[in-house]
């Protein structure tokens, strides 16, 4: 080892904590976003516009921090803008013959447009940020340190993908969301109105969705620019394949995601500097990766709603 | 409307029993009925998205008089104008047929902006070893290896979809960033010319290499070969056992499969067929307009090949006019956003906003009776005109 030339004592220790921090700080976007999309999925439809509305949520959020004075004034925002996002989805989708994957493509590039339109003024300011709660203050390493420097959006990501585990086996609720989801004829039979609730599904999804985003420009990266989301959107409904449907796993899902996207940045600040692009491209390869993994050509995978034709 | 003729045709083939014929008057009448509900829903929309749009402009306290002044005088106004549209339109032709070809078979292809930059890196990586060869030669190597990258990059796509069952859409979209990262790494690494400093690209071609404009135009070849793809894609989808098979398959994959369609194969090579047109565009803008490959690449002409399909409700034949309008809307941006001090996003949302409408206005075909011959009421002209509408996919 000793022929080696690594900054401090850590050497690869340091990249290590270093993916380990960048996962919990560049997941939780990906975390909300997939809770979102697995609920909406849950109910039968598919919102491929999350990424659209992430975008949205990261600039409507920016500006009213910078506006207010009030981070979570700006998460409450984005939630409210994200929901609508949600609703015009799913009211669209409840006309006959409007295909949803395409009309996610449609929201996709409208709400990113709204965001660029209205953002234009916002890249220059400066927004106050969400706090975080340092857990690594007992160590005396800088590294340690930064690493359990925690948000607390991350902590509410974490509970809320507890609580979304528990309700959609146990509340009524979550009962009624997964007979829709699974069998329109069931549920038309039961009495339920199947498209209110997929609207509402689909609103809440964009609610979360939104919060996804408020994350992006109000803690990490913590401003706002038009490459702020890069398609992490659409990263986050593939991961809800992998992670099956199940809010449990879209939280180890997201971890894994974020560690993927923490590594380019973690080599880089240890002076790799090589292939800085193909390693900014690895949460794309490792998504890609999964879906192939978790893709079968034969039947519906174990977990998948039964009214979620495009999923499979 | 077109499934009609095809299922007629088939029904003759075999010696069935063909429904009673309506009278050709009528049939003549029932065509143009369902031609026209196809031109007119999409043209609604249309209007209604750049009122809306309007509505919003002057929300924003913008004149909107102004603002399709400006649209007209930038897109189309003068002969500079219009040149410069339909030099936007030639690579839209190409990512809008790699929307609208794997679109027969029911798939939603978005990844054309990936095939596009990698096809004009292919392009510019083989022009470097062949520069001094002659001009056709190299010009001819550029095309075929943008073409194969093109369609190997999508042609996966719908191979994982054929044979694993992923899900296209996500996947092009993810392949499409990946080809980005690639193109990146590559134009700032192995393929860099030494001397582009500030804006890193690959060496600048041969200028026997360079393709230049259509005899008295100001606009390059790409828009004559584009028109042409258009053309054939047309005939491979609308005349041939293939474009059929094609279509068999995007409505009923099990019933494909039944009557021994290779559906696999079908999807692989539609999806090859629309990553290889798409790539030619990135090798046109290569060749044509930037001399070498580099960041401009990636000026997100695949994301409007969306909107344009959708908006020609995937048929080749109505591409063209509708990726000069959008050619043509683009192309003013520039101005707009000097004269009205708007950011040039005001474009997107617009284009946005009449995908929405787009879509909405699919849910209006065979709604009304003045499009709908089976409608109409004439009992024995009823006998020979079936409903329409079949649902774009």
């Amino acid at each position: 080892m000793s022929g080696l030339d690594l900054p401090g004592d850590l050497g690869l220790w340091s990249v290590l904590l270093a993916v380990i921090g960048g996962a919990i700080r560049v997941s939780t976007p990906f975390l909300f976003v997939s809770l979102g999309e697995t609920i909406t999925e849950r109910s039968g439809r598919i919102n491929l516009g999350l990424e659209g509305t992430l975008v949205f949520g990261a600039m409507s959020a920016y500006a009213t921090a910078v506006l207010t004075g009030s981070a979570w004034a700006g998460v409450a925002v984005a939630g409210l803008a994200g929901g609508l996002f949600g609703l015009l989805h799913g009211w669209i989708c409840r006309l006959p013959r409007v295909n949803d994957v395409a009309l996610g493509i449609a929201l996709m590039l409208f709400g990113s447009g709204l965001a660029f339109l209205f953002g234009k003024a916002f890249i220059q300011p400066s927004a106050p940020q969400l706090p975080a709660i340092p857990f690594g203050s007992w160590s005396d390493l800088a590294q340690v340190r930064a690493a359990l420097q925690i948000n607390v959006l991350f902590l509410i990501g974490a509970a809320l993908s507890v609580f979304l585990w528990w309700a959609l086996r146990n509340t009524r609720i979550g009962l009624v969301v997964r007979i829709v989801g699974d069998s329109t004829d069931a549920a038309r039979a039961m009495g339920y109105d199947v498209d209110r609730v997929r609207l509402l599904a689909t609103g809440a999804g964009g609610v979360l969705a939104g919060i996804g985003g408020a994350y992006l420009s109000l803690y990490y990266p913590g401003s706002w620019n038009e490459g702020i989301s890069s398609g992490q959107g659409l990263m986050a409904v593939a991961l809800v394949v992998f992670a099956r449907w199940n809010p449990l796993a879209c939280f180890g899902a997201a971890l894994l995601f974020g560690g993927a996207g923490a590594l380019g940045p973690a080599l880089q600040s240890v002076g790799v500097s090589q292939g800085y692009y193909l390693f900014y491209a690895a949460p794309y390869v490792l998504t890609l990766g999964v879906l192939i993994a978790t893709s079968s050509p034969n039947h519906a995978l174990a977990g998948a709603p039964g009214e979620l034709g495009h999923a499979k | 409307m077109v499934a009609d003729t095809a299922t007629t045709d088939a029904a003759s083939a075999d010696g069935a029993v063909a429904a009673p014929r309506a009278p050709a008057g009528l049939q003549l009448r029932a065509w143009a009925a369902r031609r026209a509900e196809a031109a007119i829903i999409p043209l609604g929309a249309l209007a209604l998205g750049l009122g809306l749009f309007s509505l919003f402009l002057a929300s924003l306290g913008k004149s909107p008089a102004a603002f399709l002044d400006l649209v007209y005088r930038g897109g189309f106004g003068s002969s500079f104008a219009l040149q410069n549209s339909l030099q936007r339109a030639a690579p839209l032709l190409f990512a809008a047929l790699c929307v609208a070809l794997p679109a027969r078979l029911g798939l939603v292809v978005i990844g054309g902006e990936g095939a596009i930059v990698l096809g004009g890196l292919a392009a510019a990586a083989v022009a470097t070893p062949l520069s001094g060869a002659p001009g056709s030669l190299g010009i001819a190597l550029m095309a075929l290896a943008a073409l194969l990258a093109g369609a190997l990059w999508l042609g996966a796509v719908g191979a994982l979809r054929a044979w694993r069952g992923v899900n296209e859409t996500i996947a092009s979209l993810l392949m499409s960033y990946i080809a980005i990262a690639l193109a990146n790494h590559l134009i700032e690494g192995w393929l860099r010319d030494p001397g582009s400093l500030n804006k890193p690209s690959t060496r600048t071609l041969d200028e026997a290499f360079r393709i230049g404009p259509l005899p008295g135009l100001e606009v390059h070849w790409g828009l004559a070969v584009g028109l042409v793809a258009c053309l054939l894609a047309w005939v491979l989808t609308e005349r041939t056992t293939l474009g059929f098979a094609a279509r068999i398959a995007g409505g009923n994959v099990r019933a494909a499969q039944i009557q021994g369609l290779p559906v696999g194969r079908l999807i692989t090579g539609f999806t090859a067929l629309g990553g290889a047109l798409a790539a030619l565009a990135g090798f046109f803008e290569v060749a044509a307009v930037h001399g070498n490959a580099n960041g401009s690449l990636v000026a997100g002409y695949g994301y409007t090949g969306i909107l344009i399909a959708f908006l020609a409700r995937q048929n080749p034949l109505a591409i063209p006019p509708v990726a000069f309008l959008l050619g043509g809307i683009e192309a003013s941006s520039g101005l707009i956003q000097r004269r009205l001090h708007v950011p040039d996003a005001t474009i997107l949302v617009l284009e946005g906003l009449l995908f929405l409408l787009v879509l909405m206005g699919e849910t209006l075909y065979g709604r009304f009776k003045v499009f709908s011959p089976h409608l109409w009421g004439d009992k024995q002209a009823a006998a020979g005109l079936k409903p329409s509408g079949a649902p774009a996919p």
